[in-house]
């Protein structure tokens, strides 16, 4: 057998089913939408799509990396709207803040994340748990500092180049800060330690910890990884609306678990792939951005919304029989 | 070990909340202007039952290791249908509550579906019932409204002999009829053996799958019993999605200063309805102390925050290592 069909071979056994039905259905969505109207085949709604998706695939980035540890991250919401009002909030101080704008507003959601992990790692409390309650003392902590309103101050102008702008003619920036996060997500867990750990310790947390792993810190590592990619995320976001919103990271929360587990991520943790991550990403919204342009009203959306994720779950995301 | 020291461990969930409460309860008649009168009672009463009847749902499913992130929007789902239903003459009214309720019931028993037969994981597939049950919600108010037969309202929002806060006694009741014989009947024992290690209740041959879905079933009809208590004090429907949301959050809360194990097998729902009134009283003793109500949402987080902390204490008993993984 020649190298050159090993490697092929390889490849195939790489491609998780739960992957390739996940294409399948963006293939079928894309199909259903020309149905519809022509303009769903055309490269400009194809890219818009793309643009809209790489914000969600920005912060379900973080999420998948705690979902494969076996954890979840429910504190996205507020780690979101923290990372696009704090980095708002520094804009205001003058041209050093506005400078500083994009990395303060990271480093709180690495913040938030941090306390997470060390509420997981250390003191064991179950990750549901801790994210919901952070989430909860971030909201009360922003809902104090802006006074219950959407702050006034305005995302900088390098967020906004970030988040609307080119550089590269054609291609939006947040599309390419996405394609750059996930090569380095890929590279982090297939050739580092790092990524081993992760899906080690996502397998058998015990059986890590006796290997010589050292899984606190990795767990830690990882949740303030995903709070930093949250805020990251938020903090485009504000770029994108030119400000921050109380309420901006509610609609990210659900997408961004729904997209790492129709990717084929076991929630249990321990098992999946980017890629799996990505097809979740551009299949939630492409099914949001259907179901918005066919006037829907908001109910029947949230309905078919629920009922899709729970027919996709049934179709490949089930536990094996217990016995 | 001693019989009574057995049965107090037990309930030592149950005891704490119990404590909790009666301590944040007494701080907050001692400085509520108006002071310990039946007035008071009946108001934080009746803000009370409600995250209590909902968290009573949370911590059936949450005895069987699973948890239910859609019981908010059960909650609001059952308050907009009952704003359509229950009104008019008292047989339409008692046919409404009975759908009402019979709704709550079938989205309990549909999550238990989905998670016992379909073999999704409860967190997700929770969620996702969750965006349904809301999309229904809004279905039947997209914009808030509707009424109530106010005179069931005002019975069972009222007081008996001008003390006893009605809704109280609907909560005890429903605790009574529901929780107790539940608890302790087989399929209630089943659920609970389910939580605790599913293997070995498969192994003993125990109901575990009728025990599961009856507890998501009646989880499913007490947060609709919820629903239709919300009904009743604000007369009108309102598919609001923060409320949905928040309530849920807070009914895992509850779940947890209840003495609940999220890993499930193990605490009573009385514990969670105690841990209810707790949340409510804390979250309530800023006013009696007249600060801004901007404050509200950090309190209540931080409380939140040193109530689940508390659990970790549990870590200084671990004497190997490797017990930290389980």
């Amino acid at each position: 057998m020649t190298r050159a069909t090993e490697r092929k071979q390889g490849f195939m056994r790489s491609l998780d089913p739960a992957v390739l039905t996940a294409f399948g259905c963006i293939v079928l969505l894309l199909v259903l939408g020309s149905f519809y109207s022509r303009s769903f085949l055309s490269p400009e709604y194809l890219l818009q799509q793309l643009k809209v998706a790489s914000f969600l695939g920005i912060i379900a980035t973080g999420m998948m990396l705690v979902v494969l540890l076996g954890q979840i991250d429910l504190s996205v919401p507020w780690t979101v709207a923290t990372g696009a009002m704090m980095a708002c909030a520094a804009a205001a101080y003058g041209p050093l803040g506005t400078t500083l704008a994009i990395p303060f507003g990271i480093l709180c959601g690495i913040g938030i994340g941090l306390f997470n992990g060390v509420g997981v790692a250390y003191l064991r409390i179950p990750s549901m748990i801790v994210t919901l309650a952070t989430n909860a003392v971030a909201q009360g902590v922003m809902v104090v500092y802006t006074g219950g309103f959407s702050p006034q101050d305005s995302a900088t102008a390098a967020m906004r180049y970030l988040a609307t702008g080119a550089l590269i003619p054609g291609i939006p920036n947040v599309v390419f800060i996405w394609a750059l996060i996930g090569a380095a997500m890929v590279f982090l867990l297939r050739r580092t330690g790092f990524g081993r750990a992760v899906y080690g310790i996502g397998n058998r947390e015990r059986a890590a910890y006796l290997s010589g792993i050292n899984t606190r810190r990795i767990v830690m590592t990882a949740f303030a990884a995903s709070g930093g990619l949250s805020a990251f995320g938020g903090v485009l976001l504000a770029g994108y609306a030119s400000k921050a919103a109380q309420s901006m990271g509610d609609a990210y929360l659900l997408p961004a678990i729904a997209a790492v587990v129709l990717g084929g991520t076991s929630i249990l943790g321990g098992r999946g792939s980017y890629l799996g991550t990505v097809a979740g990403v551009i299949l939630i919204t492409l099914l949001q951005s259907i179901l918005s342009v066919t006037q829907m009203p908001e109910a029947g959306r949230q309905i078919i919304y629920g009922v899709v994720i729970i027919l996709m779950l049934l179709l490949y995301g089930r536990a094996p029989a217990s016995r | 070990m001693k019989d009574w020291e057995y049965r107090l461990a037990e309930h030592r969930g149950t005891l704490t909340a119990l404590a909790i409460f009666v301590v944040m309860f007494i701080i907050y008649t001692a400085n509520h202007p108006a002071g310990f009168t039946a007035n008071v009672i009946q108001t934080a009463a009746n803000k009370g039952v409600l995250l209590a009847f909902v968290a009573m749902a949370q911590t059936m499913v949450v005895i069987t290791a699973g948890i239910d992130l859609s019981v908010g929007m059960i909650f609001l789902l059952t308050n907009c249908l009952a704003s359509w239903l229950v009104v008019g003459s008292p047989l339409e009214t008692a046919f409404g509550v009975l759908v009402v309720l019979a709704v709550g019931a079938l989205c309990g028993a549909t999550n238990g579906a989905i998670v016992i037969y379909g073999r999704l994981q409860p967190i997700v597939a929770t969620i996702a019932t969750g965006a349904v049950y809301f999309g229904i919600a809004l279905l039947l108010r997209p914009f808030p409204g509707g009424s109530v037969n106010e005179h069931l309202a005002d019975a069972l929002t009222g007081r008996i002999f001008a003390v006893v806060p009605a809704s109280l006694v609907a909560l005890a009741a429903v605790v009574l009829l529901i929780w107790v014989p539940f608890s302790r009947s087989v399929y209630g024992r089943a659920a609970y053996a389910a939580g605790s290690s599913e293997t070995s209740a498969y192994m003993s041959g125990m109901p575990i799958r009728r025990g599961k879905l009856l507890a998501y079933t009646l989880s499913g009809l007490v947060a609709a019993l919820g629903g239709l208590f919300l009904t009743f004090f604000t007369y009108t429907g309102d598919a609001a999605f923060a409320s949905g949301n928040a309530y849920t959050l807070f009914s895992i809360a509850a779940v947890v200063l209840g003495g609940v194990s999220l890993f499930g097998g193990k605490g009573s729902a009385i514990g969670a309805v105690f841990g209810a009134l707790a949340f409510r009283t804390i979250g309530d003793l800023l006013f009696v102390f007249d600060l801004d109500p901007l404050w509200q949402p950090l309190f209540q987080g931080l409380i939140l925050l040193a109530a689940i902390s508390l659990g970790a204490l549990a870590l200084f008993r671990v004497r190997n290592r490797l017990e930290w993984f389980l």
